[in-house]
């Protein structure tokens, strides 16, 4: 049987990735340009027993997902730039209490009310360190419709795996604009749950390092009971301020995605002529598809072009992005904003090659023809 | 022979935080004996609080607890509910925590009518953060942000309840010890939002800027100013001028509890009606 197709916008594929990925709870608050998903999750989720609320503000429905959580609900929440400007504290919560969850950020510009129709790249780094304090951060940046369904899936995954929020970023353009999408069939994609916990009520302990990085999360309401705070604490869960266990719950938490192994399993990134380039494009979201046409228009000309498009842009691509830039001449690193990521790639390329941006924040989305102008100004 | 609270704390939790004298201790012994009336099961109760002193309770309390961040304490337990309806949820907390910071939420909460106990303990001042005044703090009293007394209008926490929607609203004080288990034992039975309010005492950061000389004169003054509502309904406007109510001040068991008007909702669109 054929499978099934549909032309659809990106915040209605995304809302059906989340239902796919088995995501029972969404609680929102409606921004432009985001609120289609949270239209696409009130009408999904009771149709499979799922949870919809929409909370009184964009604080609320982050604290109502880290609720819902917490008793063993896939939750979702979805919103755009100011929104997450507004979650951060909560975002820092999910971090420290190591609550699974997914927000969506629909990019617009900034700073503050911006230009809420427009399409933006400006929140990337407010992914990784809008929150106060030390944290790790999965951020995935999500191209096509398409696309968008399957990372919103991994999103999930990731979230229930590492035991953490996992932020999906993709701009306007991308979550308004419909694409075709072909539905992968129930078990295609794989699906991940939270790790079960396997030692008695009296023995567990929801931060125990022995059980890993990422110890096991149980569920209010099951046999198990625990505590959970904000504040810095020990492996019961209860607070502390003795400096040893401080720190290395700290570090276990940061270590958690960024030991080798995690970055290995996390890190998506596609490539696109990039053998024999000597100028790699780096570009993620919406900008990697006017990246990718410039790539083909620079070829046709003679000029190696390629591109490399991190889908998952934290943790940030070090070892791939350190190695093409000793193999380009340049890298030119094309973003909707003043550039934020270029200075990631900066700080890995270590002076090894070129390094340009093309930065556009007027509302307009970057073309092809500002890059391809870029590039041929750099060789 | 003793009540055994014993039971309900968590090993080794004790000593608590709270000062000599402070009221929240007295609110904990209430919750704790109205959680034995309404023999709840503690796997199955999930005890939700915001930041500030009063928040500090649930880590005590042998149950599924969660302490969050500051005034976040109704939300929180709101996705708690919505996602397992079946659990029991009381959320805990100060007059600033729920009622400033957290008064979007609080409000919210009470508009749903969604099925859970609000323990709010008003001890007229931020008392964890050293004595600022909240939006509780009488007019003219001093606090260490009002150095020349409290320039602000009161919030009246249980009209604030009524008014948004909750359904259950009653208040009492930390000196009355009895009454306070009893109204929340009432509250957590009741199906929808109840809020109680248990006046109380900070004699470290209020009492002290505010020649309270002892705990037990803010004890008699608590009790002193207290009208059980049946009483006030006989009593004129001059001989309730100062004075608070105290008792049920509000009970309706005809709205619907948010939790049941979802779960009606989905059966709904999976009939297909």
């Amino acid at each position: 049987m054929a499978k099934k197709t549909a032309l659809v916008q990106g915040n209605q594929a995304c809302a059906a990735g989340a239902i796919y990925a088995g995501c029972t709870f969404f609680g929102g608050y409606p921004i432009t340009p985001s609120t289609e998903v949270a239209e696409e999750m009130s009408e999904l989720l009771p149709t499979v027993g799922g949870k919809f609320i929409q909370m009184e503000d964009e604080i609320g429905a982050m604290a109502s997902v880290i609720g819902a959580s917490l008793t063993g609900a896939k939750a979702l929440t979805a919103t755009s730039g100011p929104g997450v400007s507004l979650k951060q504290e909560l975002i820092g919560y999910a971090c420290i209490a190591e609550t699974p969850c997914v927000i969506i950020n629909v990019m617009r510009g900034g700073p503050s009310t911006g230009m809420p129709t427009g399409p933006g790249q400006s929140d990337v780094m407010q992914a990784r360190w809008g929150t106060h304090g030390d944290h790790a951060a999965i951020a995935l940046v999500p191209e096509s419709i398409q696309e968008i369904f399957t990372e919103t899936v991994r999103a999930f995954n990731l979230a229930e795996k590492y035991r953490m929020p996992v932020q999906v970023l993709f701009d306007e353009i991308v979550g308004h604009m419909r694409e075709r999408i072909v539905y992968p069939e129930p078990g295609e994609l794989e699906l991940i749950d939270r790790d079960p916990v396997t030692v008695s009520p009296e023995d567990y302990k929801p931060y125990d390092s022995t059980k890993g990085l990422v110890p096991p999360l149980a569920s209010f309401g099951s046999e198990y009971k625990y505590h959970v705070t904000g504040l810095n604490k020990a492996d019961d869960g209860f607070p502390t301020t003795k400096a040893s266990l401080v720190d290395a719950e700290e570090r276990r938490q940061i270590d958690k995605v960024e030991c080798p192994e995690a970055r290995a399993d996390i890190e998506s990134n596609e490539e696109f002529m990039t053998e024999d380039a000597e100028v790699i494009l780096w570009a993620y979201g919406s900008s990697a598809r006017s990246a990718r046409y410039a790539v083909n228009e620079l070829r046709k000309e003679g000029i190696k072009a390629g591109l490399f498009r991190p889908i998952t842009l934290w943790p940030f691509p070090e070892k791939r992005t350190a190695e093409l830039a000793n193999q380009a001449k340049a890298i030119i690193v094309p973003e909707m904003n003043l550039g934020q990521m270029i200075h990631e790639v900066e700080r890995v390329a270590l002076g090894n090659c070129a390094i340009e941006g093309v930065f556009r924040v007027d509302g307009d989305p970057l073309n092809p023809g500002q890059i391809i102008d870029k590039v041929k100004e750099v060789i | 022979m003793a009540y055994d609270y014993e039971k309900s704390i968590r090993p080794g939790k004790l000593p608590h935080i709270w000062c000599p004298g402070c009221g929240h201790g007295i609110v904990m012994k209430g919750l704790i004996r109205a959680m034995d009336t309404c023999e709840l099961d503690r796997n199955n109760t999930a005890i939700v609080s915001g930041i500030g002193c009063a928040s500090r309770l649930p880590g005590y309390l042998d149950a599924c607890t969660l302490h969050t961040a500051h005034g976040r304490a109704a939300a929180f337990a709101t996705g708690v509910k919505m996602a397992k309806p079946e659990m029991t949820v009381i959320c805990c907390g100060g007059d600033g925590d729920g009622t400033a910071i957290g008064g979007n939420h609080f409000i919210h909460a009470c508009r749903r009518n969604i099925n859970m106990t609000y323990v709010i303990m008003n001890n007229f001042i931020y008392g964890m953060t050293g004595g600022q005044f909240s939006p509780c703090t009488p007019t003219g009293m001093k606090a260490s942000t009002t150095p020349y007394g409290n320039p602000d209008p009161v919030f009246d926490i249980s009209k604030l309840a009524i008014g948004a929607g909750a359904t259950f609203v009653a208040r009492t004080t930390a000196a009355h010890p009895r009454e306070i288990d009893k109204l929340i034992a009432q509250g957590i039975k009741h199906n929808g939002m109840s809020i109680i309010e248990v006046l109380d005492d900070c004699p470290t950061s209020y009492g002290r800027r505010n020649k309270f000389r002892s705990v037990v004169d803010m004890m008699k003054r608590l009790k002193k100013d207290a009208v059980p509502a049946k009483a006030a309904a006989k009593m004129t406007p001059e001989q309730l001028e100062g004075k608070f109510l105290t008792g049920v001040l509000y009970h309706d068991n005809e709205k619907a509890e948010y939790t049941e008007q979802y779960a009606a909702l989905i059966k709904r669109v999976q009939e297909g009606a």
